[in-house]
């Protein structure tokens, strides 16, 4: 057992958890952060994407003890209070999702392909980052939409503030 | 229609707590004193057990029990059914071979459970289940299904010799002879539908908790069908009477058919809980989604069909062989019969039809229903048919198809189904005009310049939805009904309860059903819930399956509303002192029409509540239920046309475009319509390019992981050019038809054809691989 300190969605955290643990595990079941899903064992699928220090990881790829001292956001953390994030806010004005359970990666992908790219994305280029997520519902059509939507409404968020 | 009702694209009201990590899985629930169980799984395709050594295994850390089949069937709990009996050409009935939740004696796939582990955390019961040693007989294993019906094969069950499940027909062979006996042309094709591993992205997952002092059992599910969830357990797996058992089947990541069969998993569950006398909750990991879930599709078909000289369809004949996998599933036999034969007759005019159908035992995972189930099939072999022979007879497959359509309805196929109505030269001219079919020959022309093979391919699908009145699929052998249930509760403030027997699982009902309400009465969608999933809430329900939650599940809560309605309409009367039949319902209120007097909802429902000023003899109260048995088979059609390229050099296929013109009848929300297309498109597009489960000759299963079977990913796909062509379905008040599964059942086809039309070689299976399709061009 080891101690790991940890900020998540803005709190400190000191979890003790066996040295095996992965990060999504602590998320999941010592933190109860259950917005971050599994939807596989090799990580393939993307359903546990979270930001570490404000990059996409895929949680169940990463020990819990690699997370100490870093700054992790989950799907839970992203809106602010009550506002959503334009992201969230696209995903569901233009039907990107269905039963739900791939989207907080998808999410936390998503605005993690925003940040990287700016302004400067395309249909193609999305489709081509979406690769680590799988979502087996909307044929990813409207997931595509929402990403575009969302990154000009980013842009347009960002050029206000 | 109102900004909410009928026919606006709202967005969902279930999303808010999906996009911030609020949605409840199974998983998510965790109880006091939950313990974790993980299962040992045989690693053979076929073997006796010999023993089980748990004797270190229950020394180590944590560890509360280790519990094995011979356990679970001394104390009586029972075998897993087929719920629907199927008898062959003789007259006999099909060959059940028995399936215990964990194998006592013979393991038959591998991934079958023998044994469970349940300890304190789920590390130490991973760890505890290692230190188990199973001592296995491997016994030779039958791979496929040329294998189990070659002659002397290993046989798996006693009750079945040579490997037969049934051996079933359809239709009039006489008839078909004497139509081929009058031919011009005959064509024939051989062909394989690739088995497939649903994956709905949540695993499997089971809770379940006893209440000693109740007797009383909890199981929180994975289910699309909670109520006949417990149904199963409670009257032929012997868990509990059905008064002492609650399913609870929370938010469901998705389904496909895989969560519709009630697994040896929460059996195992249930059955633990009360030996151990604490909760017991099992994850299913995606390797054991892969070994465990129900498979689907699995067909070898060999079909002919004859013209008459001016191309029209004399008849058809189809020979399948449909592989079950090591044991019947709960709805597996019905798949490759009643709902793939049925529709052998597609969109088309053909007299006569005679389908054989072989169900036959291998070493692998259970096969059932997959989104569509039976109807891809049907759908796929016709289609490519179709292409096929307009090839043959060098006609335009769209003309050699609107020379055959369907045009006067009601229409009896030869076949069992009659198809009430459709308009399929309607999509099908919409289909072509949405991708320039007439543009295409210049357009392969110029791929071809730039060193592209360029093709397109059309499918013309029919599928049948709502499956159908109770009293016709108990004539055909099915053990349940299959009508849907509905209860509205108007509240004594006005707010409404929609309880549901159909279960949401991805397909929007939190939505959809209220938009039926507030179409109805005018309120606004805030005002109305839908409740689901939980077999203590709601009365009864047969779930979601099959497209069937708007046609049956809908007219269900139009039924109670209608009730509800006639209720308020006598209430709103008596209290504004006017005729009941002059009382109509706008915007939340009941006028009295040509009047200015009018009652609000609320102010109705308080009046039925407080029961002080009700009109004379009424019960208070003001909450209906309906149960809506359908009419018929609902009929959605429609027709998909596929343009992509291949490069010759390397067998790659990329799209150009991919059109869909369906018709669904009336659409209650056509954004949610849409995306259940585009999710349907891309299971279809992923088994006729991606997807296909391989066994190697032991039974080991090689596409494991998605690391080996191909997810359709966000840049295997286009972009979807979608529309709708609309015949109202006769057979519901909505004149609704189902959307769910459309997708899956109309596209492979599509994208074979054009492939085959690129690459000038009819010769290709799916999935239609780069190496497939480049051995396809260069032989």
């Amino acid at each position: 057992m080891s101690t790991v300190k940890l900020t998540v969605n803005g709190r400190a955290v000191a979890v003790d958890v066996e040295d095996r643990t992965l990060l999504v595990q602590l998320l999941r079941e010592n933190l109860n952060l259950t917005g971050t899903h599994v939807g596989c064992d090799t990580s393939q699928c993307g359903a546990c994407v979270v930001h570490v220090d404000g990059r996409a990881v895929k949680s169940c790829t990463m020990l819990a003890g690699q997370a100490e001292g870093c700054n992790v956001t989950t799907i839970e953390g992203l809106a602010k209070g009550d506002e959503l994030h334009p992201m969230q806010a696209a995903f569901r004005d233009n039907h990107g999702l269905q039963c739900g359970y791939c989207t907080p990666g998808m999410i936390m992908s998503a605005v993690d392909i925003v940040h990287r790219h700016g302004g400067n994305l395309d249909e193609e280029t999305v489709r081509h980052e979406l690769e680590g997520n799988i979502c087996r519902c909307t044929g990813y059509h409207n997931i595509v939409k929402a990403v575009l939507d969302a990154a000009s409404r980013m842009k347009v968020a960002q050029a206000a503030e | 229609m109102g900004v909410e009702g009928i026919g606006a694209s709202v967005v969902r009201k279930e999303d808010r707590r999906f996009i911030t990590g609020q949605g409840r899985y199974v998983d998510d629930v965790k109880m006091v004193g939950m313990t974790y169980a993980h299962f040992i799984r045989s690693p053979h395709a076929h073997a006796k057990v010999k023993g089980i050594d748990s004797s270190e295994a229950v020394k180590m850390p944590g560890v509360v029990a280790v519990l094995t089949g011979q356990q679970i069937v001394d104390d009586k709990v029972g075998n897993l059914i087929c719920g629907w009996a199927i008898t062959s050409k003789d007259g006999s009935p099909m060959k059940m071979g028995a399936w215990p939740a964990m194998a006592p004696e013979t393991v038959r796939f591998v991934g079958q459970a023998v044994a469970v582990v349940i300890a304190e955390t789920k590390n130490q019961a991973k760890d505890a289940a290692e230190a188990v040693v199973v001592n296995y007989e491997e016994l030779p294993a039958v791979p496929d299904i040329k294998a189990a019906i070659k002659p002397g094969a290993q046989q798996l069950h006693p009750e079945a010799s040579g490997n037969v499940v049934y051996d079933w027909h359809l239709g009039d062979e006489a008839a078909v002879k004497e139509a081929f006996s009058k031919a011009a042309n005959v064509v024939t094709l051989d062909l394989t539908n690739n088995r497939l591993v649903p994956n709905a992205m949540e695993p499997r997952a089971a809770i379940a908790n006893y209440d000693q002092a109740e007797e009383h059992f909890t199981l929180y599910t994975t289910s699309q069908n909670p109520h006949v969830a417990r149904l199963v357990l409670s009257a032929f797996y012997n868990i509990a009477p059905e008064h002492k058992l609650r399913v609870i089947a929370p938010d469901v990541g998705g389904g496909f058919g895989s969560k519709i069969y009630i697994y040896p998993e929460e059996m195992v569950a249930l059955w633990a809980s009360k030996k151990i006398n604490r909760p017991v909750k099992w994850t299913g990991d995606r390797s054991e989604a892969f070994l465990t879930d129900a498979h689907g599709r699995d067909h070898v078909s060999k079909a002919e069909m004859a013209f008459d000289k001016d191309n029209k369809i004399l008849g058809l004949r189809v020979k399948t062989h449909a592989n079950f996998g090591a044991y019947m599933s709960l709805f597996s036999s019905a798949v490759p019969t009643y709902l793939y034969a049925t529709l052998l007759s597609g969109q088309y005019v053909i007299p006569a039809i005679y389908a054989e159908v072989m169900g036959v035992y291998t070493n692998t995972t259970p096969v059932d229903a997959y989104r569509g189930a039976g109807r891809p099939e049907a759908s796929y072999l016709l289609e490519r048919m179709m292409e096929t022979a307009a090839r043959q007879l060098k006609v335009d497959p769209t003309e050699l198809r609107k020379k055959n359509f369907i045009t006067q309805f009601p229409y009896q196929t030869p076949v069992i189904m009659a198809y009430d109505i459709g308009d399929f030269h309607a999509s099908l001219d919409a289909a072509m005009k949405a991708i320039d079919y007439a543009g295409f020959s210049a357009r392969k022309a110029k791929a071809k310049a730039d060193g592209k093979l360029r093709g397109i391919g059309v499918s013309c699908y029919i599928e049948a939805c709502g499956i159908a009145p109770s009293k016709a699929v108990g004539s055909l052998g099915a053990g349940v009904g299959l009508w849907e249930s509905a209860e509205i509760r108007v509240n004594p403030v006005g707010t409404i309860e929609v309880l549901t027997g159909s279960h949401s699982h991805g397909q929007g009902h939190e939505t959809t059903f209220c938009q039926i309400i507030a179409e109805r009465l005018g309120v606004p969608l805030s005002q109305v819930s839908i409740v689901h999933g939980d077999t203590d809430k709601v009365q009864f329900g047969m779930g979601t399956y099959g497209s069937r939650s708007i046609a049956v599940g809908g007219t269900a809560i139009v039924k109670a509303m209608e009730k509800v309605e006639a209720k308020a309409k006598k209430i709103a009367a008596h209290a504004l002192e006017a005729s009941e039949s002059d009382i109509v319902i706008e915007n939340g209120e009941f006028k009295v029409a040509g009047t200015d007097k009018s009652i609000a909802l609320p102010m109705v429902a308080l009046a039925a509540y407080t029961a002080h000023n009700l009109p004379e003899g009424m019960e208070p109260g003001l909450k209906e239920t309906a149960f809506y048995d359908p009419t018929n088979f609902t009929f959605p059609a429609g027709a998909y046309i596929c343009e992509l390229e291949v490069d010759p050099g390397t067998g790659k296929t990329s799209f150009v475009n991919f059109v869909a013109a369906d018709d669904f009848g009336r659409l209650i929300n056509p954004m949610i319509v849409e995306g259940q297309v585009h999710g349907g498109l891309a299971q279809g597009i992923g088994q006729a390019l991606l997807e296909g489960v391989v066994y190697d000759g032991t039974g080991q299963l090689v596409t494991a992981s998605f690391m080996d079977y191909t997810m359709p990913r966000a840049d295997d796909l286009p972009s979807f050019q979608l529309s709708h062509t609309t015949t109202l379905c006769p057979g519901n008040p909505l004149g609704v038809k189902g959307c769910g599964e459309a997708g899956a059942i109309g596209a492979s086809a599509a994208v074979i054809n054009a492939i085959t039309d690129a690459i000038g070689n009819n010769k290709l299976e799916m999935p239609a691989t780069p190496g497939r399709v480049w051995h396809a061009i260069h032989g």
